[in-house]
């Protein structure tokens, strides 16, 4: 087994983490349909996805079974299934995989539940060290005013019902929250996250993600052409052979 | 008592809460097909009628992971990380759901098995053995850990016996042979293997697994009783 940082894939692994309301997610949508466009293979991978796992999740939920640490291991359980069949397989074929949400959401969320920062760590050894992780950082009023208009219920895990921080929902969303804000926050040295300004508009965002991904990308394989080289190749083609030959350099 | 003393981390905070653990934690390890559930059966009546409170619980038993991982190890999609993760979310559940609970309460727990064949198992499936370590590192030190120790060669008629060989227990996800039963011996080979490098590590009690199951009873019976309060 193979852990945190020993991995070597021809592959990439760009993740966005965040709390709710951030707009990571949106940012990581644009972000693929560039790299489409662009003509690379792209893997989406989402947090808490396992078909696997995902009965025995929503049962402990449903059940109010889970404890902090049980609730941080099932998540682990989930995350491994996704490792072992989203991310590392893709990375391994050299392709660009995208996660919405990576390890950091768990020492974030499991720390805020008091689990042990150390042995939180220590579970997910296994997870492959994103080539670049972003991390969308915004002010909490921002993010709160994002998620609780508009939302009738928060569920009970989410709100950190079960940390006993409040009796009401609204107010123990927020404290948990402002709990997991402190956490990203310690982790942006501890794991050289690459922060972002998500009160930005979305497209200036978005701008500043792509330039500094575009250095990583120096060696991946396409399979096909982009879209805008296959434009330029369209109307190379059309002309004489000396002209397209410059055409065709300068689109590349 | 069972003394608040950990592998590891202390992951679920015991020392923080001074829990008091009157009760006494008893482990039967070994391998598969090896006795464990028939001396277990014995033990039980017998510290009952000496008037212990006895709790049991074994691997895949959890309110919260046993069903799900019972239906996951039936597919063919379950990844070998993700095993151990599941196997470590159903022995979590069961440690604070039942083990702890009971212990608090003054019970006797016997457990057929701990976190020692979860490792053996996670180990020969080429998990990083300081990973595996550091998760069970919130496990409590058991008051004693019988290990009944079989020869490979002594194993396989009980197994026979019992009604052959298992995919799982045959190491078949691994395909470490060309049908069951060659599989079978190497995989067992792989665990015994590790169970035999834990057991100075952990401070195993040795058994002779192949002794009649009575006498091997009286041999876990005369070392289980001075362990019991006011024994």
């Amino acid at each position: 087994m193979e852990t945190y940082g020993s991995h070597e894939y021809p592959g990439r692994l760009f993740v966005v983490e965040g709390v709710d309301g951030s707009g990571k997610s949106t940012q990581i949508a644009l972000l693929r349909q560039w790299l489409i466009s662009e003509g690379y293979t792209v893997f989406f991978s989402e947090w808490n996805s396992s078909p696997l796992v995902k009965k025995t999740t929503s049962k402990g939920k449903k059940k109010q079974l889970l404890t902090p640490t049980s609730f941080s291991l099932i998540h682990a359980t989930d995350f491994a299934d996704r490792t072992e069949h989203d991310i590392i397989p893709p990375l391994k074929a050299g392709a660009i995989v995208l996660a919405d949400r990576y390890i950091y959401t768990a020492f974030a969320r499991d720390v805020a539940r008091n689990v042990d920062r150390q042995w939180v760590r220590e579970l997910y050894q296994f997870a492959v060290k994103p080539t670049v992780a972003f991390y969308y950082r915004v002010p909490l009023e921002v993010s709160l005013s994002r998620i609780l208009t508009g939302r009738t219920e928060i569920k009970y895990y989410e709100a950190g019902m079960d940390l006993g921080l409040s009796s009401e929902p609204q107010e123990s969303f927020k404290l948990f929250q402002q709990r997991i804000v402190r956490e990203y926050e310690s982790m942006v040295d501890e794991f050289g996250l690459t922060v972002m300004d998500a009160t930005l508009p979305i497209p200036e965002q978005q701008r500043r993600m792509r330039k500094i991904i575009r250095p990583y990308l120096l060696g991946v394989r396409r399979t096909r052409a982009s879209a805008k080289e296959a434009a330029w190749a369209g109307l190379a083609r059309e002309m004489r052979p000396s002209q397209a030959d410059g055409l065709e350099r300068s689109a590349r | 008592m069972t003394s608040l003393v950990f592998y590891g981390i202390d992951a679920i905070h015991l020392k923080e809460r001074e829990e008091l653990l009157p009760g006494r934690l008893i482990v039967i390890e070994g391998t598969d097909g090896v006795g464990r559930s028939t001396q277990l059966y014995l033990l039980r009546p017998w510290l009952e009628s000496s008037g212990y409170a006895v709790v049991d619980t074994e691997m895949t038993r959890s309110e919260l992971a046993g069903t799900g991982l019972k239906q996951a190890k039936a597919g063919h999609t379950l990844g070998p990380i993700t095993l151990n993760l599941f196997y470590a979310t159903d022995f979590v559940d069961r440690f604070e759901s039942q083990i702890i609970p009971a212990l608090r309460a003054g019970f006797i727990v016997l457990t057929d098995r701990y976190t020692f064949s979860l490792m053996a198992r996670a180990i020969v499936r080429g998990a990083d053995p300081k990973w595996i370590r550091s998760i069970y590192g919130l496990a409590l030190k058991p008051d004693a850990i019988f290990y009944l120790k079989v020869g490979i060669d002594d194993l396989i008629p009980r197994v026979l016996q019992r009604g052959g060989f298992d995919y799982w227990e045959s190491g078949m996800d691994m395909r470490l042979g060309a049908d069951l039963f060659e599989s079978f011996v190497n995989y067992q080979a792989l665990l015994l293997e590790q169970y035999e490098a834990m057991t100075s590590e952990f401070g195993f009690q040795v058994l002779d697994a192949s002794l009649p199951v009575e006498q091997l009873n009286e041999q876990l019976k005369q070392r289980i009783l001075p362990l019991l309060p006011h024994g």
